[in-house]
């Protein structure tokens, strides 16, 4: 029988281990298709048209494309999901009409992403003859993006300690004052970091944009919201599965330009995330 | 919180409140509120619009061809021939698998970094786990295929490396940081006095900490399994890359190392190529609402122990 104290330091070890197990993948990851990719991203890469089959040029057309979708996505998720959210931690009253928004909360957050691309293909697409466009995408990108941004909204608006309320409301606020002018500042950072977590998750999504609106190949900048687009997810897709002889360079380049936006996003939000939970008085 | 101060519901406020405050102010402001509510309720309304959207593309092909061709054994559409069951094993296949390696590493990395971890290996492994959940599913996937494929093929020595083991093994890293999270806080959850009475009695730390607080956080960890469980079955990238997108039946250990193919798959590589209205692609959308109500299901069982917890803290 090993004495107890060799067990607990047997088991911590193998604790380690599984952590290690964890994180080191992901370093690994990071790091090769960045050593792979940094060699082909120059300015050309990032800023011309790819010509030649795909094979030659940049990806310039991609890169906007997902940034518009982005955008798009921010434009219409952010209103209804900080809506929502302050809907919930405000308003709500806790009944089965509240547990039933909440349900559906995580039913969306659990939806598959291809299921919203269907859904996106049956409704926007074809039901409301937008065809595949960066309408329909946004769209789709939009209700998708909602759960995240109306759960971690809610937290930081939850996170507002209850005396700021009612001090607004002691000094004759109304209550919508008070959420305007007290609440909503005091929970913005925790809100923001909402926002940019959901939106990363809408900028790297191919499986929505699938069917409404991603374009295999499109050499040109769109002019409408009714037109397709080039998305740099689905691009990494397309390069590595459906061209043949695809140059490894260029499609390490492509996957490493998506995980620097990405991960850009991500830095942004535990920056914000930090700076204020340091910053914060209460 | 639910102190109830609105000016139109409450009367004695309404009186101090009109003296100072212009009519235009207030009808804004019912306007402001009311607007909330109606985008507060409208996450119901798109629950109910994608089902119903599924419903009405999908619906047909349950009444186009007979049940025993939907639940059938083999998947040959251009042969109008759409079994969907090895399509549904290879999902469960690929999802029990990813679970199987995902539990044991979520689970001990989030006791590591709950209970044992000092402050600063705490600062350093949650920000990578959170960037490993927002890589995207299409960079692991690509990754997936040039850099593990190739290592699974040398290493049993098999025709090809995208078998159900690459796609679990992707997998059960995509829902690590789903599993690490609920896993975290349900640990968290675990009352103070629990550990102290177990360290009072002379257990040591390991001892607390694998008999007294992880069987005591067993019910947060379920939810974490089922969470993690609904994001495998509903990943599509990474899992159409990876998996070689074989539809045969996944029936013996042996199929791991063999390529298999996963509902969300199948919908993501043949939508693109079908004749919007045909049986094929009502077949798709059927597909869709099984999977609809599969991950609604999962998401009913992990929500009720969310909400149950919720409610044990009480108010906030």
């Amino acid at each position: 029988m090993m004495h107890r104290s060799h067990v607990q330091k047997l088991g911590f070890a193998f604790l380690t281990l599984c952590a290690i197990t964890v994180v080191a993948p992901i370093l690994v990851v990071i790091g090769i298709i960045f050593v792979e990719g940094v060699r082909v991203v120059s300015w050309e890469f990032i800023s011309a048209v790819p010509h030649d089959g795909m094979k030659e040029g940049g990806i310039f057309p991609a890169i906007v494309g997902t940034l518009l979708l982005t955008l798009g996505t921010a434009v219409c998720a952010i209103p209804v999901g900080v809506g929502g959210s302050v809907y919930l931690a405000e308003y709500a009253k806790d009944n089965w009409m509240t547990r039933a928004i909440r349900l559906a909360i995580v039913n969306l957050a659990g939806i598959p992403s291809i299921v919203y691309g269907l859904f996106g293909l049956g409704m926007f697409v074809l039901f409301m003859h937008m065809g595949t466009s960066i309408l329909a995408g946004v769209l789709t990108l939009a209700i998708m993006t909602l759960p995240v941004i109306i759960s971690t909204s809610e937290e930081a608006l939850r996170t507002v300690p209850t005396e700021f309320r009612t001090v607004s409301a002691s000094l004759g606020g109304t209550r919508w004052q008070g959420i305007r002018y007290i609440v909503l500042p005091q929970a913005l950072p925790g809100i923001i970091t909402g926002i940019i977590l959901g939106l990363l998750r809408a900028a790297g999504e191919t499986a929505p944009i699938l069917f409404t609106v991603a374009a295999f190949y499109l050499p040109r900048l769109p002019q409408s919201p009714f037109d397709q687009v080039m998305a740099l997810p689905y691009h990494l897709y397309v390069i590595s599965t459906q061209v043949p002889g695809m140059p490894m360079s260029v499609q390490y380049g492509t996957a490493l330009v998506l995980l620097i936006l990405v991960l850009s996003m991500n830095f942004v939000a535990t920056i914000i995330r930090s700076y204020f939970r340091r910053r914060r008085q209460w | 919180m639910n102190f109830n101060l609105a000016p139109n519901t409450n009367k004695s406020t309404t009186l101090t409140m009109k003296k100072s405050k212009p009519e235009r102010s207030t009808w804004s402001e019912f306007f402001v509120e009311s607007s909330i509510r109606v985008v507060g309720f409208s996450t119901i309304g798109f629950v109910a619009l994608i089902f119903l959207f599924l419903l009405r593309e999908g619906l047909p092909i349950f009444y186009e061809i007979s049940p025993a061709n939907v639940f059938g054994t083999r998947w040959y559409p251009t042969f109008d021939i759409f079994g969907s069951l090895p399509l549904i094993l290879g999902s469960a296949y690929v999802t029990v698998a990813s679970i199987l390696i995902a539990l044991p590493l979520g689970v001990c990395t989030a006791v590591f970094v709950r209970e044992v971890a000092p402050q600063w290996t705490r600062e350093i492994l949650k920000p990578l786990i959170e960037v490993l959940a927002g890589i995207p599913s299409v960079v692991l996937g690509f990754f997936g295929m040039h850099v593990i494929a190739p290592l699974v093929r040398i290493n049993l020595d098999a025709p090809t490396g995208l078998t159900a083991f690459t796609g679990a093994l992707l997998l059960a890293y995509m829902s690590l940081p789903t599993i690490i999270s609920v896993a975290e806080d349900a640990l968290d959850s675990v009352p103070k006095s629990y550990r102290d009475a177990a360290l009072a009695m002379g257990a040591t730390k390991w001892q607390t900490i694998w008999r007294i607080v992880v069987p005591a956080a067993r019910s947060g960890i379920a939810t974490a399994v089922m969470l993690g469980m609904g994001r495998a079955i509903g990943e599509t990238m990474a899992v159409m890359m990876v998996t070689g997108n074989a539809a045969r039946m996944p029936l013996s250990v042996n199929s791991l190392f063999m390529p298999v193919r996963t509902m969300t798959a199948t919908i993501a590589a043949e939508m693109g190529e079908v004749a919007n209205g045909s049986v094929h692609y009502h077949a798709l959308f059927g597909i869709g609402i099984m999977l609809f109500i599969l991950t609604f299901c999962i998401n009913l069982v992990a929500a009720k122990a969310i909400f149950k917890k919720r409610y044990r803290g009480g108010l906030r």
